[in-house]
């Protein structure tokens, strides 16, 4: 049955390490704006899509 | 900020296709899309050319008129002020906070984190949408510190740069709640697991093996939670001890220490498994109600004095005529500065030469501006409209009419330490109680089982700390607070509301609160103007950009767009048109040729007609729709009062719209107005409502200060709240609600009371386990929390049903 300090230290361990991951997360500052990257994030590939419009208005124009 | 008037009217022409304004007068068309103004196309032909044109399919019309004036941030050329606003500067590479009020959509977020593609030297930025900041990594060598705030303020993103910024540097951010929050959260959660075996298999063979394991362990995840989690109400404890007082901090603290040395005491004798998921359970409920209570309005400040109001810099004049930007605390009586288009003067001056249109709404809430000539005395806190100003400072910065103001003791006194809120006052009386309950309990055990006697008192500490009573304000109160951010009423902070609910007087500001600062009354006195003149005036009023003749272009009736022969406008003084033999005059009475009547202090406009005076076009500010309603209302319950900065001349008017008999005070200066609810305050609990930076020092010195702003991007003084504008009617309804949120933290109370009743009956008899304490403790939190929170939303339903009919 001593399988079972194996298994705390184990389980603690498991526990410490997502105890760790949120204090570096405050720490770097992931809570302080918790909106912006919410946007942000909607963002990440609109380079291309704006080119081709781009593209698009400088034809109508040209017409 | 004038020209709504005539909204209606312009509805019907298109709207802008970059900032959403109405165009009126001079569309300008390009690339088949409409602007209102030059500037506004710009903006567009910098996005289309640079890839940003995205910027207008995320939201529609976002952007905002580019300032003209640029020569405003000359100052960053002075290197000593820009290394105070930089964040960071090495090795080529600058980094600069901005606060940029525009920032309101989707569409600014995606702007500004694409700057780099205006700008190669422009590394990155990234935008706090709460806040309302952008943070903007540069390289130095090709970019300064200004032509990244130009390249910002002409595509309409102009960061609003003030003293504030320069005189403060502690940018750190308190996150020690969310650590403690977190510490809590996660030794509650181990503990709770580690304690169920002994719940339920008491006598089991391998458990009687292992429960000093995890006994030890929990004693292990308890110490963070004492010591590090629980330690500010130790301190806050100690705090009010020592000042010889009591609150619900320290049964709480009392509470927490109990259950620690208890449950230490219990593993140590193998008297029991001890009391850590209570303990560590209770800590994080209390924390949880702490966060949740700390609502923050991230772009809002409540702190703002003139420092945010003021430039940085100035340029002042030295004797050869040479230009110099210094800082203004330099300034000194006698020294000659230059006040541009669009600046504000920091300190009070006399004018020298140039055209004075100084707009005083930053200090009074009066918008209309205000022409001086030269000799005459100007203040500080006014912002020069039109062109250049030379002028002779009379005093320092922190000596001039309006800044003095500031070193008034209302300023320094903090509002929130000196009121005991509810929980407080109960916790003294809930404080006594206990320990009478506690040595009562353990005097009758000392006598009938004296081994029993310490295990009771203990457990009526433990049992009786009052987690749930400390619950039902932070989480009603947090809640209201939310529910009054959805109404655009913004509180600094939950203390507010308790405030609020107190209050018994209520003092109204007239100028920019009582009326509004947008929009106006235009009334016409003098002989009628015939058609034609009135089409003449229209055409010579539109190619005119001061706010006076957008207002009056706006209101008159002419269809027919004439081409003029002859314009001319004389910045600051008037506009003349001609059309074949007839020609128009529009502005000051100096400019008609007409004498001034000093009588008269309204803002006008007067016409001539072929050099024959016609008349005047008076302005009056209008009052806000609702006001006399909103007096009718908070008459019964509250004794309300008018304090105006203003001449009388509105009286009859104010008369009418406030009940019979209401005090009307006239031509109070900043301070009258602080002395004056010092007074009452003798008797009364004060609400001041006020706008501008005379009301500042009134409300400091108020129970409750309550700022009304018509936009809450822009900044309003030092207060405890801010109002929108369009709900000042509402402004009854609030303070009910507010009244209500007492009355339902109450009822929670008597809910916790009865709680502590059954925990007590275990604890007094001597039957109290770990078990029902750690069944008692969540249950009775849990239950305040959906109560509070039900029946604040409630409530906060009742206020939109109300806002509807």
């Amino acid at each position: 049955m001593s399988v079972i300090y194996v298994l705390l230290a184990i389980s603690i361990c498991v526990a410490l390490v997502f105890f760790v991951a949120f204090v570096l997360s405050v720490k770097k500052g992931q809570y302080d704006d918790a909106y912006t990257p919410s946007v942000r994030m909607l963002f990440e590939d609109e380079l291309v899509e704006t080119t081709s419009e781009k593209n698009n208005q400088s034809k109508s124009q040209t017409k | 900020m004038i020209f709504v008037i005539g909204m209606k009217q312009m509805s019907v022409d298109k709207a802008c296709y970059h900032c959403g304004d109405a165009c009126s007068g001079n569309t300008v068309l390009f690339a088949e899309k409409e602007f209102c103004c030059n500037g506004c196309k710009t903006v567009y032909e910098i996005f289309t050319t640079n890839d940003l044109s995205y910027y207008y399919d995320i939201e529609k019309a976002a952007g905002k008129t580019p300032e003209e004036n640029l020569d405003k941030f000359d100052y960053l050329e002075n290197a000593a002020i820009v290394s105070k606003l930089l964040e960071f500067d090495e090795e080529g590479v600058q980094v600069v906070h901005l606060n940029i009020p525009h920032i309101h959509c989707s569409s600014c977020i995606w702007v500004l984190e694409n700057l780099k593609r205006l700008h190669q030297d422009v590394k990155s930025s990234q935008v706090d949408f709460p806040k309302k900041k952008v943070r903007i990594t540069y390289s130095s060598k090709n970019l300064s510190l200004k032509e990244l705030v130009v390249l910002l303020a002409r595509i309409g993103y102009e960061p609003h740069i003030s003293l504030e910024d320069y005189s403060k540097k502690n940018n750190a951010v308190n996150r020690g709640l969310i650590y403690k929050l977190g510490v809590a959260g996660f030794a509650f959660g181990n503990v709770m697991l580690f304690s169920f075996p002994e719940y339920f298999e008491v006598e089991e063979f391998w458990l009687e093996q292992y429960k000093h394991v995890f006994r030890w362990l929990m004693f292990a995840f308890s110490l963070p939670v004492v010591f590090y989690a629980a330690r500010d109400y130790f301190i806050m404890a100690y705090k009010v001890l020592r000042s010889r007082l009591l609150n619900i901090d320290v049964p709480i603290a009392l509470g927490i220490l109990t259950l620690f040395l208890r449950s230490t005491v219990d593993i140590l004798f193998d008297l029991g498994s001890g009391f850590f998921d209570s303990l560590t359970g209770l800590v994080f409920f209390l924390l949880v109600g702490r966060f949740f209570q700390q609502k923050t309005y991230g772009f809002l400040s409540f702190e703002r004095d003139f420092k945010s109001y003021f430039p940085i810099a100035v340029t002042k004049l030295n004797g050869d005529k040479e230009e110099d930007s210094i800082q203004v605390y330099e300034v000194k009586a006698g020294d000659r500065l230059l006040i541009r288009n669009q600046e504000i003067l920091p300190v009070d001056s006399v004018l020298i030469s140039g055209s004075a249109q100084i707009d005083y709404s930053f200090v009074t809430g009066e918008s209309q501006v205000v022409f001086k000539s030269s000799g005459d005395k100007l203040f500080a806190g006014g912002k020069q409209k039109g062109g250049v100003l030379e002028v002779e400072a009379l005093k320092s910065v922190s000596q001039s009419y309006l800044t003095q103001l500031w070193s008034n003791a209302a300023f320094s006194k903090n509002k929130v330490s000196q009121f005991q809120t509810i929980t407080d006052r109960i916790g003294k009386r809930f404080t006594i109680a206990v320990l009478t309950i506690a040595f009562l309990a353990a005097a009758f055990w000392l006598v009938v089982d004296a081994s029993k006697a310490m295990n009771v008192f203990t457990a009526v500490l433990i049992i009786a700390c009052p987690c749930a009573i400390a619950l039902a304000a932070p989480f009603t109160l947090g809640n209201i607070l939310r529910i009054f951010g959805k109404h655009q009423f913004y509180l600094k902070d939950t203390n507010t509301i308790e405030r609020l609910a107190q209050v018994e007087m209520a003092l109204f500001d007239k100028t920019g609160t009582l009326t509004s600062a947008t929009e106006n009354t235009i009334f016409y006195e003098g002989m009628e103007l015939t058609e034609q003149e009135v089409s003449l005036l229209k055409n010579t009023l539109r190619a005119s950009n001061h706010p006076l003749s957008r207002s009056l272009y706006g209101i008159l009736k002419s269809q027919e767009i004439e081409t003029l022969d002859a314009f001319e406008e004389e910045t600051g003084k008037g506009v003349q048109g001609r059309v074949d033999e007839h020609s128009i005059k529009a502005g000051s009475a100096n400019f008609i040729g007409q004498k001034v009547d000093s009588r008269s202090l309204d803002t006008s406009v007067h016409v001539s007609a072929d050099d024959n005076y016609k008349g005047r076009f008076v302005f009056k500010n209008k009052y806000r729709d609702g006001v006399s309603k909103l007096f009718e209302q908070m008459a019964g319950g509250y004794t309300l009062a008018v304090i105006s900065g203003d001449n009388e001349g509105e009286k009859n008017t104010l008369e009418e719209l406030v009940p019979f008999g209401t005090p009307l005070l006239f031509n109070q200066k900043p301070e009258d107005k602080l002395y004056f609810v010092k007074e009452l305050q003798s008797k009364n609990k004060v609400l001041m409502v006020g706008d501008g930076l005379n009301d500042a020092g009134a409300l400091a010195q108020s129970d409750v200060g309550i700022a009304i702003s018509e936009n809450i991007n822009v900044f309003s003084p030092a207060c405890d709240a801010i109002l929108d504008a369009s709900k000042l009617t509402q402004l009854g309804n609030f303070l009910k609600l507010s009244k209500q949120s007492i009355k339902v933290i109450k009822i929670s109370f008597l809910l916790s009371l009865c709680y502590n009743v059954i925990g007590l009956y275990f604890a007094v008899t001597g039957q109290l386990k770990p078990v029902i304490a750690a069944i008692l403790m969540p249950l009775s939190s849990i239950s305040i929390v959906v109560f509070t929170t039900l029946a604040s939303n409630y409530l906060g339903r009742k206020l939109r049903s109300q806002k509807e009919r």
